[in-house]
C-alpha cells in the first residue's frame, strides 16, 4: 500500500541553550517551512523546546536490525574499552 | 463610518445597542470589540477541532482558536475591570445576548470549507497583528501589555494562515477555485475592521489611537502580494461593505454560535471544574 500522504520529516527539539537536540517524532509536510509549522504546531506548542529542527525523514540513514550484532555486541564485554581507569586530578571539577 | 468628535455615536442612538451594556463607556466599548473579535473567532477556528484536513493541521488550528480564546479572556476580564460593575470575562462572554456582542461580522460567518477557514483567518490576521503592533504603544499600560504578548501570537499566526493561502491559491484547481472563492466572498467584509467611530476618537483622547486609515493601507500591502503569489485575483471594487457588528447589529450565525457556545454556562450557572 502506498502512502498517500505527503513527505515525513523527522523533528528534532532542543529544550534549552545547551543542550542537544532530541528527537521529538515527525511530521508530514509538503515542504520545509510547513514542515517546521507543523512541528511547532504539534511538538512545541507547550512551551517544550527553545529551537526545532525539521529533516526530511529519508535524508537519515538508520542502522538494520542486522547490523545489531557485529555493530553493538563488541561494545558490550570490553570493559577497558571505557575510560573509566584514569584518576581524574584534582582541581578537575567532575560534573 | 466616521463620525465628528462629539456627535452621538449610532451604538448610542441604534435601538438595539441602547438595550447594550453601558455604551455611554468608550474604552470598555473599545475592549469589548478587541475581545468579542477573538472570542468569537476563537469559536468558529475551533469548530474544527477533530475536522481539520490532516492531523498536523487540526492541532495547529486548535491551537489558533485557544490563542484567540485566550486573548478574549484577558480583554474581556480587562473591560470588565474598566466598567467596574462587577462583571468578570465568564459574565461578558456567556451571559450577554447578540445584540450586545460587538464583533466584526467578519469572525462570525459560519467556518465554511477550508479554504474560507484560511482566506478569512489570513485576512482577520493580517488586521490583527497591524492592530497589536499600534496598541503596544498604547497609553494604557495592561491594554499594551496585552498588545504586546498578542503580538507574538499573531505574528506565528499570520505565518501560518499566509502559507496556506499561498499553498491553496497556487495548488491544485479545486483548492484555488475553493480560495478564490472564499476571497470574493469575503472582501467585503474587510472594510468593517479599519472603520472609525464615535469610540475609537473618545478612546484616541485617552492615548489609545489607531490611525485606521493607515492600518488599512498597511493591510493592503500585506494581503495583496500574498493573493497576487498565490495566483489569486485581488477583488477590483471593496463591494458593498458588510458593516454593523460593532453596534451588535449581526449576521443570522451569530446568534446559532452563542447558543452553543453559551449553552453550557447558562444551564449551570456558576459551574466549576
Amino acid at each position: 500500500m502506498s502512502d498517500s500522504q505527503w513527505p515525513l520529516w523527522e523533528v528534532f527539539t532542543q529544550g534549552d541553550h545547551g543542550e542537544p537536540f532530541e528527537h521529538a517524532g515527525s511530521v508530514h509536510a509538503a515542504d520545509a517551512e510547513q514542515a517546521m509549522q507543523n512541528a511547532r504546531d504539534v511538538y512545541a506548542r507547550r512551551g517544550e523546546a527553545i529551537n526545532l529542527w525539521v529533516v526530511p525523514s529519508t535524508a537519515i540513514v538508520a542502522s538494520a536490525p542486522s547490523d545489531a550484532g557485529p555493530f553493538f555486541d563488541p561494545g558490550n564485554d570490553k570493559a577497558y574499552r571505557h575510560p573509566q581507569f584514569y584518576k581524574v586530578p584534582k582541581g578537575v571539577k567532575v560534573f | 463610518m466616521t463620525q465628528k468628535p462629539g456627535a452621538p455615536s449610532a451604538s448610542l442612538a441604534s435601538p438595539a445597542a441602547a438595550r447594550s451594556a453601558p455604551a455611554a463607556n468608550p474604552l470598555f466599548e473599545y475592549v469589548v470589540r478587541l475581545g468579542d473579535d477573538r472570542l468569537v473567532l476563537g469559536h468558529r477556528l475551533a469548530e474544527w477541532c477533530g475536522h481539520g484536513p490532516i492531523l498536523e493541521e487540526d492541532i495547529a488550528l486548535a491551537n489558533i482558536a485557544l490563542d484567540l480564546t485566550g486573548q478574549a479572556a484577558a480583554l474581556l476580564a480587562l473591560a470588565g475591570e474598566i466598567e467596574g460593575a462587577g462583571r468578570d470575562e465568564d459574565a461578558l462572554a456567556y451571559f450577554r445576548d447578540e445584540t450586545q456582542f460587538r464583533n466584526a461580522l467578519i469572525t462570525e460567518l459560519p467556518k465554511g470549507d477550508f479554504g474560507f477557514t484560511i482566506v478569512r483567518q489570513f485576512f482577520f490576521d493580517a488586521y490583527s497583528y497591524l492592530l497589536w503592533e499600534a496598541l503596544a504603544g498604547a497609553k494604557h499600560a495592561k491594554l499594551a501589555a496585552l498588545a504586546a504578548k498578542s503580538l507574538k501570537e499573531d505574528t506565528y499566526h499570520l505565518r501560518h494562515s499566509g502559507e496556506w493561502v499561498r499553498k491553496l491559491g497556487d495548488g491544485t484547481a479545486e483548492s484555488h477555485a475553493r480560495a478564490q472563492a472564499a476571497v470574493d466572498a469575503l472582501w467585503r467584509f474587510t472594510a468593517e475592521l479599519f472603520e472609525s467611530d464615535a469610540v475609537d476618537l473618545a478612546v484616541a483622547k485617552d492615548g489609545i489611537a489607531v490611525d485606521h486609515g493607515a492600518l488599512a493601507e498597511r493591510w493592503r500591502a500585506i494581503v495583496e502580494p500574498v493573493l497576487r503569489e498565490a495566483t489569486l485575483t485581488v477583488p477590483a471594487a471593496p463591494g458593498a461593505a458588510a458593516t454593523g457588528g460593532r453596534r451588535g447589529r449581526h449576521t443570522e450565525h451569530l446568534g446559532h454560535l452563542l447558543a452553543e457556545m453559551q449553552i453550557v454556562a447558562r444551564s449551570h450557572p456558576g459551574a466549576a471544574w
